[in-house]
């Protein structure tokens, strides 16, 4: 019976949510940042989720050789591309010489969603492990109601 | 005449360990809901669980014994509607589906459990 993998696939999803979820937080926290150069300016950083299909270790009768379970893991984090934000303030102690500041590339709505869709994830991997905690300890019990 | 425990308990005891690698599956594929191109699988159950009927009937008639492929009965699932991004594990779908198999499980331990009964009724010879 093969409950320990199961806890694994869902410890996977949960940590790659959790990357998100901080990506997520980090990007919000600097929806404002500024700076004086381009360069310097806030990029959004991503992750890129990847599946890693995992060969069984054979010898149960029940698994086959190629029966693997699909885990999770973050690939890469990378920052966005999206065009960086040029405003003209010239009261800004950082302003450049001609008066101009650099915003982040941060999406706030779109970083919202990705937020829900990271705890609604997240609250799916949590349901995993419970629900195959319960099944785990119907099996404990067996026979013992008799 | 003497009680065979295997026998007793018939197929309940493989469909168990069906439902623990099918779980195994779905909870893999909820893992991967937010993948890009990732290809949700599951078994189709029907078909497995009669291949496993079958494995326990040539078992009781020869001494081999073929070996259990699981393997080979992972399809591919067909999304309801499919995304951009080529993921075909829809949250909705593997939830339900993965709800459904646990319940499942739940229904076989209970038939186990009173099988177990049953035999343990004829031991004591009540």
């Amino acid at each position: 019976m093969a409950f320990n993998s199961i806890y694994d696939i869902a410890g996977t999803a949960m940590r790659a949510q959790t990357v998100r979820l901080n990506t997520v937080a980090s990007n919000l926290a600097n929806a404002d940042s500024v700076s004086s150069t381009e360069k310097g300016a806030y990029h959004a950083i991503m992750p890129v989720f990847s599946t890693v299909y995992r060969k069984l270790d054979t010898g149960n009768e029940i698994t086959g050789p190629y029966l693997g379970s699909a885990t999770v893991q973050v690939a890469d984090l990378v920052r966005s591309d999206r065009t960086i934000e040029k405003r003209y303030e010239p009261g800004n102690p950082i302003a450049d010489k001609k008066g101009f500041v650099y915003y982040g590339n941060v999406n706030v709505v779109e970083e919202m969603a990705d937020m829900m869709s990271a705890s609604r994830t997240f609250q799916t991997a949590a349901d995993v492990i419970s629900r195959t905690n319960s099944m785990q300890q119907g099996l404990l019990r067996l026979g013992q109601s008799v | 005449m003497g009680i065979s425990v295997d026998k007793a308990l018939g197929l309940h005891q493989e469909a168990l360990a069906l439902r623990v690698e099918r779980s195994r599956i779905l909870a893999g594929n909820l893992a991967n809901v937010d993948t890009p191109g990732y290809l949700a699988r599951d078994y189709d159950f029907k078909t497995a669980l009669k291949d496993e009927a079958n494995r326990i009937d040539a078992m009781n008639s020869h001494s081999a014994l073929p070996a259990m492929n699981l393997s080979s009965d992972l399809k591919y699932r067909v999304p309801m509607q499919p995304s951009e991004d080529g993921n075909t594990s829809e949250l909705g779908v593997e939830q339900t589906q993965f709800a459904s198999n646990a319940m499942d499980f739940q229904t076989s331990l209970t038939f186990l459990n009173i099988k177990l009964s049953g035999i343990r009724k004829a031991i004591e010879g009540q």
